[in-house]
């Protein structure tokens, strides 16, 4: 966890929060309720059979299943998988147009309009959490009524990601300058951490010390997913010592 | 003066009516070919038409396979290109005089390969009416291509030899284009006369031409290899596993010039079929150009052999079961397809000489052609979908609009073909010339 905090030091230096999602896989029961929140809140059109069977469903976030032994002496294991907003993002260097890039809260932003569908981020992306929109949105009646009005609608040919809720991000900070008072901690919380039940996810500041998701983060039960790839992402994952 | 080629029993200026008697004319047999391979690439134009129009998703291409035929067409025509430098450039240094009658069908080659090769990125991109967003222009906005981006790098490199390579393919063609103005009439005789920019044939003329030639094989030959490393970069700087290794752009060069070779023989074998080119395309061309192919061959093995060889010892968990897949199933078959067509087709069928004639050499090439064809879909693909997560494997298969576009570069090469040996000596006439006493 060196690099953890080496990061935490430069987020201190910038003075911007230093974004960051802690999951605690021993809560997660796979029920899939932040899938539905995310794909809600950000306007993620539905694929139908057809197409979802040929692998062009969008799920910004996903639940990964590991199964351990033999049926019926079978353990699954849970993990929630999204955009990990890695530090050294393998996505960002190989765009052509600029379309991706890493801004000072962590975020790495992915720009619709700048995007000529290369498709390069998404092949090198070790999670597999970049989707290509392969038509023009369409929703099934009456699905079109419930629309995000804060998050655009991406055009066919282009790639998209989780944001971390970048437009929840952006009104909390409005709400919290409007209300003339500092960003709390827990004020930001992106759809699917809202949505779960078990109280799985955590987001927050991690250069903040004493926020909750820093103190997951030093909790000793985390680590990050690939991490011997030094792609450096912020999400962590917690599950007990083996 | 350049040093002479010469066809036994035929005067320099026999050879000039020869070569020039053999373009072929407007006849039904040709207007057919014409018509067939316009038909093979408009139907592909439709489907390319129907996938930017249509959307994407008509395409087979899936998450996690982003990259699908098109990339692998891509690599696979930018690879034959190299036909043309290895025999212009490489042949032409080191004074193989042999190379003459085939220099201009293999330069004829590169400049047709880098166009339809070219067209893949457009092809490959979703949002294709924006593809000038990837070319660094000035703009009010100040928004510049990612110079990090392999991709960008791939742009350059190609654009750098396309130009170079038509610069390449017209300096040659000259003193032939003054030859041929000197022979027709009307429109036709302004159009080769403005192309042969007022060359008379005088000696300061062709020593000017000698050095551009010779200076311009020197930069193409440089162009050229830094083309298909870049291309091999484009694999080698992603972290997807098994494309993360220092082996591929000095494999992807060989692989290149390999597949180069072969395509050159196999136009070779045509061009001499259906022009009747017997005398000038003889059996020693084919012979020395089959010895470089089984060079390359035993090259091509060597670099294949050292990049499984250490995949698999590595056994690294991404790697290893890519490496896997790449052993069973369908991409296994097309694994021991690809080593019979690259290795053992041609060193049994040229390693025997026994065995050697022009019909075995073309076949061996014709395999060949498949086989790296085939080595470039084990990159693209097995990586791409066999991701680290397994939650996210997914396998590909192409869709009618790939296969037809993929059916259209083919006749594409053909039509480009047609259409040049028409207009242009595909054989140097001026390597026969003296030069001086035609004047």
């Amino acid at each position: 966890m060196a690099d953890t905090t080496a990061s935490q030091v430069e987020g201190d230096a910038q003075s911007v929060p230093q974004w960051a999602m802690a999951i605690d896989l021993d809560r997660c029961t796979g029920c899939e309720a932040c899938v539905l929140a995310c794909s809600s809140e950000n306007n993620i059109p539905t694929a139908g059979p057809d197409q979802a069977a040929k692998g062009r469903s969008k799920q910004w976030i996903r639940i990964d299943r590991y199964y351990e032994g033999e049926f019926p002496d079978i353990k699954v294991k849970y993990r929630p998988v999204l955009c990990q907003q890695c530090d050294e993002a393998p996505c960002e260097p190989v765009c052509p147009v600029f379309a991706t890039y890493q801004n000072a809260e962590g975020l790495n932003v992915q720009i619709y309009n700048r995007c000529i569908g290369t498709r390069y981020c998404a092949n090198n992306c070790p999670y597999t959490v970049r989707f290509f929109n392969w038509f023009t949105p369409e929703w099934d009646d009456p699905l079109e009524l419930q629309l995000n009005p804060d998050v655009s609608i991406r055009p066919a040919g282009v790639v998209e990601k989780c944001t971390f809720c970048a437009h929840r991000i952006k009104r909390a900070k409005l709400d919290a300058e409007a209300e003339d008072r500092e960003l709390a901690d827990g004020d930001v919380q992106p759809a699917c951490v809202q949505s779960c039940p078990a109280e799985a996810m955590v987001f927050g500041d991690k250069s903040d010390p004493d926020s909750r998701v820093s103190k997951m983060i030093a909790s000793g039960r985390s680590e990050q997913l690939l991490s011997e790839l030094g792609t450096k992402p912020r999400v962590f994952y917690l599950s007990k010592a083996d | 003066m350049p040093a002479l080629a010469t066809v036994p029993g035929k005067s320099a200026a026999r050879v000039r009516d020869d070569i020039l008697g053999r373009m072929p004319g407007t006849n039904a047999a040709y207007v057919a070919a014409v018509a067939f391979c316009g038909a093979i690439v408009a139907w592909a134009l439709f489907a390319w038409g129907y996938q930017v129009v249509g959307g994407f998703g008509h395409t087979g291409i899936r998450r996690p396979t982003y990259w699908g035929f098109y990339i692998v067409n891509f690599v696979f025509w930018i690879g034959i290109s190299h036909a043309g430098t290895l025999i212009s450039a490489i042949l032409r240094l080191t004074g193989a005089n042999w190379r003459k009658p085939v220099t201009r069908a293999a330069e004829a080659i590169t400049v047709f390969c880098l166009m339809i090769g070219g067209m893949f990125p457009l092809i490959h991109i979703g949002r294709v009416w924006l593809f000038y967003w990837m070319i660094p222009y000035p703009n009010e906005r100040l928004l510049w291509p990612n110079f990090r981006s392999p991709l960008f790098w791939d742009l350059t490199a190609i654009l750098t030899y396309l130009f170079g390579s038509l610069i390449y393919l017209y300096l040659p063609l000259i003193p032939d284009l003054a030859e041929l103005a000197r022979r027709s009439a009307g429109a036709k005789r302004r159009l080769y006369l403005f192309l042969s920019l007022g060359w008379t044939g005088s000696d300061r003329q062709w020593q000017a031409l000698e050095r551009a030639m010779k200076l311009m094989s020197l930069v193409i030959l440089a162009i050229a290899v830094s083309v298909h490393s870049v291309v091999a970069y484009d694999f080698s700087m992603s972290v997807a596993p098994t494309w993360h290794n220092t082996i591929f752009a000095p494999y992807f060069v060989v692989g290149a010039i390999f597949s180069g070779i072969a395509a050159l023989v196999l136009v070779m074998a045509v061009l001499r079929k259906l022009m009747c080119l017997e005398d000038y395309l003889r059996e020693i061309h084919f012979v020395n150009l089959g010895k470089l192919l089984v060079l390359m061959s035993l090259i091509w093995l060597y670099f294949t052999f050292s990049e499984h060889l250490t995949t698999w010892y590595g056994n690294l968990p991404g790697e290893i079961r890519v490496f896997n897949i790449r052993e069973h199933g369908l991409y296994g078959f097309l694994f021991w397809t690809m080593v019979a067509c690259n290795f053992a087709i041609p060193f049994v069928l040229l390693g025997i000489s026994r065995l050697r004639s022009i019909f075995t050499i073309a076949l061996s090439s014709a395999a060949v052609l498949l086989g790296m064809w085939i080595e470039r879909f084990l990159i693209v693909v097995p990586s791409l979908s066999t991701p680290y997560l397994p939650a996210a494997w997914g396998d590909y298969a192409p869709s009618w609009v790939e296969l037809s576009i993929t059916a259209g570069t083919f006749a594409a090469m053909a039509l480009l073909y047609l259409l040049f040996v028409k207009a242009f000596p595909i054989i140097a006439i001026w390597e026969y010339d003296d030069g001086i006493s035609a004047r």
